[in-house]
């Protein structure tokens, strides 16, 4: 087993070839918009395109998003491992057009040309008992970025309080804010709880679950199936064309809170969801 | 489906309405984010010829180039938001006919493309290998080496480029249609 070739594979298959239940979501979503309708050829147009994508092994977004890794590695390995192989994965992939160089310097103004810079590519490390490495990639886009947000609550101006009924609520304002600018329809990813930062991470981190597997909670579960109707009632649908599909998905998480704070993270991922993982088990990859 | 080539001319962009579908063929440019602040700031020449009646793609390919020749491998389009603070004064000062993007624009560029005929078209987002194949040649590239590939002005010339009209010249906006509508709805569901 290669590690750097392990994990460039790792990053063409995140973005050239799209993860099954999402492609079945949205096959589901283009058999429920009306026939002749714009959401419906868009729906069309977006299965042409992944497709296309898998076949010629290009991205299936020209925004190939920002890298962010996710890594469980036993006690003992090497961070500086992980990311030395990442890091020329990246660069690698870049000169192969599975990603758009996409890290640009703030203060210079200058993209680095190859997806490596100051946190670039962003990785998470996490230690774990375990005798395998998970290594998670999200292709996280530009565009549906810029429309995530966080909420404290109460927020008197929906009258959203300190309860399950709030956070409904602010999710439901931040996706209709949302309207068609981060690539509708979306995945929705909800952190209640936690601090500032530890709120959006936990949004995020919902990413990687599979389409619409239920939270183990029955109450926050019973709020995903409500949110996810209620989304879709909008009608903002594909690209914000109106229709019957504003998202794809609604995944939530919650952790304790500190008794002063109340946080609602939500991180949108537009339909191009492109998530891949592999572990590393006894010298063998196996790619999820 | 109605068929425009660039150089479209004021009086045909004028008669296109919200939902329209729309094929393009042409010479067109891509420009987004540093592209746009350089055009309201700096108002440069290098660009004007190509833009004269034509249209502007918020995009930022992927590219390969294989012996200094420059293909593009995914090139769907990016939100154009970003664009709103430069967008009327650019479609005016360089008498750019057409913007495509995703997400749609605001009251200002829906003045300027009033003011001075143009429309802004919608084409399917994230959509990059699909619509990389609708683009048959890179002429030229401008502003690669400072701004990099994303954000650099790519004159490309594209064939059967499929998009919605979903701003036109006469105030229309579907964008701000929906917006009403599913901010009612909002309203409704969470009881405000």
């Amino acid at each position: 087993m290669n590690l750097q070739e392990s994990i460039l594979k790792l990053i063409r298959k995140a973005s050239t070839d799209l993860s099954p239940d999402v492609e079945d979501a949205i096959k589901k979503a283009y058999e429920t918009e009306d026939e002749g309708t714009p959401a419906r050829n868009v729906f069309g147009t977006i299965l042409e395109d992944i497709q296309l994508a898998r076949q010629k092994s290009t991205p299936i977004c020209q925004d190939t998003g920002a890298l962010i890794f996710y890594i469980d590695f036993p006690v003992g390995d090497s961070e500086q491992k992980y990311r030395e192989a990442i890091e020329n994965a990246a660069s690698q992939a870049t000169e192969l057009q599975y990603l758009r160089p996409n890290a640009v310097d703030p203060v210079t103004n200058k993209n680095s040309g190859n997806n490596i810079g100051k946190n670039a590519p962003y990785i998470h490390f996490h230690q774990w008992d375990k005798d395998e490495v998970r290594i998670r990639l999200m292709l996280k886009g530009g565009g549906s970025e810029n429309v995530g947000t966080q909420y404290k609550l109460p927020d008197s101006g929906l009258k959203a309080g300190r309860d399950l009924k709030g956070v409904r609520k602010v999710v439901i304002d931040a996706v209709t804010k949302a309207q068609g600018l981060g690539c509708a329809p979306g995945i929705i990813g909800v952190g209640i709880g936690g601090d500032r930062v530890t709120s959006y991470a936990l949004s995020k981190e919902q990413f990687f679950r599979k389409l619409n597997q239920r939270h183990e909670n029955p109450e926050i579960a019973k709020l995903e199936e409500e949110l996810h109707t209620d989304l879709n009632k909008l009608g903002i649908g594909p690209m914000g064309f109106g229709g019957k599909t504003t998202v794809l998905g609604t995944h939530i998480d919650y952790q304790h809170r500190h008794p002063a704070t109340f946080y609602v993270a939500i991180s949108y991922m537009c339909w191009a969801y492109r998530r891949k993982q592999m572990i590393i088990k006894n010298g063998e990859v196996k790619y999820d | 489906m109605i068929n425009l080539t660039t150089p479209i001319s004021e009086e045909k962009i004028r008669e296109l309405n919200v939902g329209d579908e729309v094929s393009l063929t042409g010479t067109i440019v891509t420009a987004r984010d540093a592209a746009h602040k350089l055009m309201v700031e700096e108002k440069p020449d290098f660009i004007r010829k190509y833009l004269e009646e034509s249209v502007i793609y918020h995009c930022g390919p992927v590219v390969r180039n294989e012996n200094g020749q420059w293909s593009f491998i995914a090139a769907g389009p990016t939100t154009s938001a970003r664009e709103e603070p430069y967008q009327a004064d650019v479609i005016c000062e360089y008498n750019v006919r057409a913007v495509i993007g995703k997400g749609g624009m605001g009251e200002k560029t829906a003045e300027g493309l009033k003011k001075c005929g143009a429309v802004y078209l919608h084409a399917v987002g994230g959509a990059g290998s699909l619509i990389a194949e609708k683009v048959i040649n890179v002429k030229d590239v401008f502003k690669l080496e400072e701004f990099g590939t994303p954000e650099a002005f790519w004159v490309i010339e594209v064939k059967d480029f499929p998009c919605v009209v979903t701003m036109d010249s006469k105030g229309g906006s579907l964008h701000k249609e929906i917006l009403t509508k599913s901010q009612q709805k909002a309203k409704e569901l969470i009881g405000i």
